[in-house]
C-alpha cells in the first residue's frame, strides 16, 4: 500500500482530534480527541518506520535501519497509558466536587 | 617662610563652623565673642606675618605649600599658600578692617533673633574666609576657590534678610552677574593651563614670555572680565548698589575689605600678564575711567544714604582700574587700601545714622544729625574729606597718585579723572550736608528718638577715621619728598618686572604741583557750593527733575535697559520652556508612554479569557504558524507536491 495513504489517514484523525479538542466542552470527549492525536501520530511512525525498514532490507538482509520509530511507539503508549491514568482521575474528582465535566465551567482561578 | 601660614584662614573657617553649627544653642553673647575673635586672632597672625616680610623677601620663598590638591600624572596643583608684600598687605586690610566691621556688627545686629544672629556672623566669618584664601592663594585654582566664595557668601549676606523678596531677588541679581565674571576668569584660567600647563604665579610670570601676543590679550581680557564682575565694572556694576539689600556692616565689607577688591587684586598680581598686553591695559583704564564718570553721574541724584555711597564705590572701584590700566599698579594698590578705611567708616557712620533714625535711609528726612550723633558726624565727615581728596587725608595720596600717572600716559585721562572727582566732592558733601547739617526733617517720633551709637560702634568708627587721616602717609609723593613712598618701595618687588618693560613718565615737580593745586582748589571749591545749596534744603518745594536729571535719578535706565534686553528675554523664553516645553512636550512624552503601556496592556489582557479552547486555537495557530516560517515558503511546497 503507499505510503500516502497512511499519511492522509493520520492527517484527518490528527485534525479530528484536533477539531475536537477546540470544540468540544465535555472533558471527556476532549481527552478522547488527544489520545486520537496521539494514536494518528503513532500510526505514522509505524508506516514510516516500515517504509524505511523495507527499503533497508532491500540491500542489506540483516539490517535493523528504521526500527527505532517502532521504539517511540511504545514509549508513547506507555505516556498515553500514565496519562490517562491521572487524567482520568482528575476527571472523576472534578465531577466529585462540580457535578460536571465541562471545561468551561472550569475558570474560577481567573478573576 | 614661616609654617603659621595657615592660620590666618584657619580662624575665620573655625568660626565659621563653630557659630554656624552651634547657631541655635549658642547665646549671642559666645556668637559676638567667637565671630569677631577669630577674626582678631587672624588679624594678630597677620601682623606677625607682616614683620616677617620684608621688601627683599622674593616670591619664591613666599610660597607655603600645605599638600597637593590634584595630581594627574605629571601635572599637580598645590594647595600653597604665598605670603609676599602684596598679600600680606591685603591680609592686613581684610582682617584688620573685617575685624572692625564684626565689632561693628555685634551691636548693630542685636535686635536679631538669637538663631539668625549666629547665621550672620557665620556667613561674615565665611566670608573673610574666602577672601583671605583669595588673596592666600599661590595659583590661580586657590585663587578661584576663593572667588567663588565670596560669590558665595556675598549672595548669603545679600539674601540675610530672605523673607523680603526684592532682597532675593537682589542677591540672586548679584550671584548672576558674578557668575558671568567668573566663566571669564575661569577662561582664562583654562587658557593658561593649556598653554603653559601650570597655574602657579611663579611659574606662570617666568614663562610669561612664552604666550604669544593674541594668547596673552585674550587671557587678560578673560581675567579682566572677571574683574569686571567681582569689581564692579561696567558693564556688569549693577548688582553692586543692589547690594545695599544686606545689613549696612556687610556693605561695608562687601565695599571695603573684601569682594570688590578681588578684582584689583587679581589685576595687580598678575601685573606683569597685563604689562605685557598693552590692547587690554588701554581697555581697563577705558572701562575704568568710563565706570567712574558714569557712577558718578548716577550718585549726584540719588537719595538713599546707602545708594550713594554704593554708587561711589563703583565710581572709585573706576579709578582703581584706571590705575591698573595705566600702569599705575602701586597706586591702584594704595587706592584700594585708603578706600578700604573710608568707605568702611562711611558705611559704618550711615549704618550708625540708620540705625539711629530706625531704618530710615532717605536722605531728604534727615538733617541736622551733627547735633544728636557728635562722633558719627566727625568721623563721617572726615571720611568726606578723605574721599573727596582734600589734602592730607589719605584719598588726596591716593587718587593723586593714580591721576599723576593717568596723565602721563594720556592727559585726556586725567581730565576726565579729574571731572569724576570734583563729582565725587559734590555728591559726597551733598549727602553730608543733607544728613547732618540744615534742619531735621524727619518725624518728631524719630526726632525724640535720635541717639548716639553705643561704644562698640563708634569705637570702629573712631579707629578708621584715624587710619582714614593718616593712612595716605605711607605713600607721599615723590615731590613732596624724596624716597618717602613707603608703599612703592615695600611693594617694588611684587610689580618689579613690570616696571622694568613700562617706559618711566616723570612730571616734572612744578607741574605736578601745579596740578595738585588746582585740582585741590577747586575741589574745596565744589565742596563750599555743595554745603551752601543744599544746606537750605527743606524737603519743600521738590519738584519732579526732568531731562537729565530725571535720567540720573533713574540711573540712566541701565537696570530698565537690562531688563527689557536681557532678563525680560531670558524670563520669557524660561516659562516658554517651562510652561509649553516641558509640560506638553517633555510631560507628554513622558505620560504618553505610560498611556501606552496602560491601554495596550490593557487590550492584551482580553486574550486570556480563561477560555481552554481559546489558548489551544492560539497555540495551534502559533505552531502553524511557526512551521511556516521555520521552513521557508519553498521547502514548504516541495513538501506538499511530494506527499500530494
Amino acid at each position: 500500500m503507499p505510503i500516502q495513504y497512511y499519511i492522509y489517514f493520520c492527517l484527518t484523525l490528527f485534525s479530528i482530534g484536533v477539531i475536537g479538542v477546540l470544540t468540544r466542552r465535555n472533558a471527556i470527549i476532549v481527552f478522547m480527541c488527544i489520545e486520537l492525536m496521539l494514536n494518528a501520530v503513532n500510526l505514522l511512525l509505524v508506516a514510516f518506520s516500515k517504509m524505511h525498514h523495507g527499503a533497508a532490507l532491500a540491500s542489506n538482509a540483516a539490517t535493523t535501519a528504521g526500527i527505532d520509530g517502532q521504539l517511540f511507539v511504545f514509549f508513547i503508549m506507555v505516556v498515553a497509558a500514565a496519562e490517562v491514568s491521572v487524567g482520568l482521575a482528575i476527571i472523576v474528582m472534578m465531577y466529585r466536587s462540580t457535578h460536571s465535566v465541562d471545561i468551561n465551567f472550569l475558570n474560577r482561578l481567573k478573576n | 617662610m614661616s609654617k603659621i601660614v595657615f592660620l590666618v584662614p584657619l580662624f575665620p573657617l573655625l568660626g565659621f563652623l563653630i557659630n554656624g553649627l552651634g547657631r541655635k544653642s549658642l547665646s549671642k553673647t559666645a556668637i559676638s565673642i567667637i565671630g569677631s575673635g577669630v577674626i582678631l586672632l587672624s588679624f594678630l597672625t597677620s601682623c606677625y606675618l607682616f614683620t616677617q616680610v620684608t621688601s627683599t623677601t622674593d616670591s619664591i620663598n613666599s610660597v607655603v605649600t600645605l599638600f597637593n590638591f590634584i595630581a594627574v600624572e605629571e601635572f599637580t596643583i598645590p594647595f600653597a599658600f604665598q605670603v609676599d608684600q602684596l598679600s600680606v598687605l591685603f591680609l592686613l586690610i581684610i582682617t584688620g578692617i573685617g575685624f572692625l566691621i564684626h565689632l561693628y556688627s555685634t551691636s548693630y545686629m542685636k535686635e536679631e533673633e538669637s538663631h539668625h544672629f549666629g547665621r550672620y556672623f557665620a556667613y561674615l566669618n565665611l566670608f573673610v574666609f574666602s577672601m583671605l584664601l583669595l588673596v592666600m592663594g599661590a595659583n590661580y585654582i586657590i585663587m578661584f576657590i576663593g572667588w567663588e566664595g565670596v560669590g558665595l557668601c556675598s549672595y548669603l549676606l545679600i539674601g540675610y534678610w530672605f523673607k523680603n523678596n526684592d532682597f532675593n531677588y537682589a542677591a540672586k541679581k548679584a550671584f548672576i552677574m558674578n557668575r558671568i565674571g567668573d566663566l571669564g576668569f575661569l577662561l582664562a584660567v583654562f587658557w593658561l593651563l593649556f598653554k603653559l600647563g601650570t597655574v602657579n604665579y611663579g611659574d606662570v610670570f617666568t614663562n610669561v614670555s612664552q604666550l604669544s601676543s593674541f594668547d596673552l590679550t585674550a587671557i587678560t581680557t578673560l581675567l579682566f572680565i572677571g574683574a569686571m564682575g567681582k569689581s564692579a565694572q561696567i558693564p556688569l556694576y549693577t548688582w553692586l548698589p543692589d547690594a545695599m539689600a544686606g545689613p549696612t556692616p556687610v556693605s561695608a565689607l562687601i565695599h571695603a575689605a573684601t569682594m570688590v577688591t578681588a578684582g584689583i587684586y587679581m589685576i595687580a598680581r598678575s601685573n606683569i600678564l597685563f604689562t605685557m598686553a598693552p590692547a587690554t591695559q588701554t581697555l581697563i583704564a577705558i572701562i575704568g575711567l568710563a565706570t567712574a564718570i558714569f557712577a558718578a553721574t548716577i550718585a549726584l541724584k540719588q537719595n538713599d544714604i546707602k545708594k550713594v555711597l554704593a554708587y561711589s564705590t563703583v565710581s572709585q572701584l573706576g579709578y582703581m582700574f584706571l590705575g591698573l590700566g595705566v600702569g599705575a599698579y602701586t597706586g591702584a594698590v594704595f587706592h584700594v587700601m585708603t578706600h578700604a578705611f573710608f568707605k568702611a567708616l562711611l558705611f559704618l557712620g550711615a549704618g550708625s545714622v540708620i540705625h539711629a533714625m530706625h531704618h530710615e535711609q532717605d536722605i531728604r528726612k534727615m538733617g541736622n544729625l551733627k547735633k544728636y550723633m557728635p562722633i558719627t558726624h566727625l568721623t563721617f565727615l572726615l571720611a568726606c574729606l578723605a574721599i573727596a581728596g582734600i589734602p592730607p587725608f589719605s584719598g588726596f595720596f591716593s587718587k593723586d597718585e593714580i591721576l599723576a600717572a593717568a596723565f602721563a600716559k594720556n592727559p585726556l585721562y586725567y581730565y576726565i579723572g579729574v571731572g569724576g572727582a570734583l563729582m565725587t566732592a559734590f555728591y559726597m558733601f551733598r549727602l553730608y550736608t543733607l544728613t547732618f547739617l540744615g534742619k531735621f526733617r524727619g518725624t518728631h517720633q524719630q526726632e525724640h528718638h535720635l541717639h548716639e551709637s553705643p561704644s562698640a560702634m563708634t569705637i570702629p568708627l573712631i579707629v578708621l577715621a584715624v587710619l582714614s587721616v593718616v593712612g595716605g602717609f605711607i605713600g607721599i609723593p615723590e615731590v613732596f619728598a624724596e624716597n618717602k613712598h613707603w608703599l612703592e618701595h615695600f611693594l617694588s618687588p611684587v610689580f618689579a618686572e613690570s616696571t622694568k618693560l613700562a617706559e618711566a613718565h616723570h612730571l616734572s615737580h612744578t607741574q605736578e604741583y601745579i596740578m595738585m593745586g588746582t585740582v585741590t582748589v577747586l575741589i574745596i571749591g565744589v565742596i563750599l557750593y555743595s554745603i551752601n545749596s543744599f544746606n537750605k534744603y527743606t524737603g519743600e518745594g521738590d519738584v519732579e527733575s526732568s531731562g537729565i536729571g530725571k535720567l540720573l535719578e533713574n540711573k540712566w535706565y541701565i537696570d530698565k535697559l537690562y531688563n527689557t534686553v536681557i532678563v525680560n528675554p531670558i524670563n520669557t523664553f524660561a516659562s516658554f520652556l517651562k510652561n509649553i516645553f516641558e509640560k506638553k512636550g517633555i510631560d507628554g512624552v513622558v505620560n504618553g508612554v505610560g498611556k501606552l503601556v496602560t491601554y495596550s496592556s490593557r487590550q492584551l489582557r482580553l486574550v486570556q479569557s480563561g477560555q481552554v479552547a481559546s489558548y489551544l486555537l492560539i497555540m495551534i495557530l502559533s505552531i502553524v504558524v511557526f512551521f511556516l516560517i521555520w521552513f521557508n515558503d519553498l521547502s514548504i511546497m516541495r513538501f506538499l507536491n511530494k506527499i500530494f
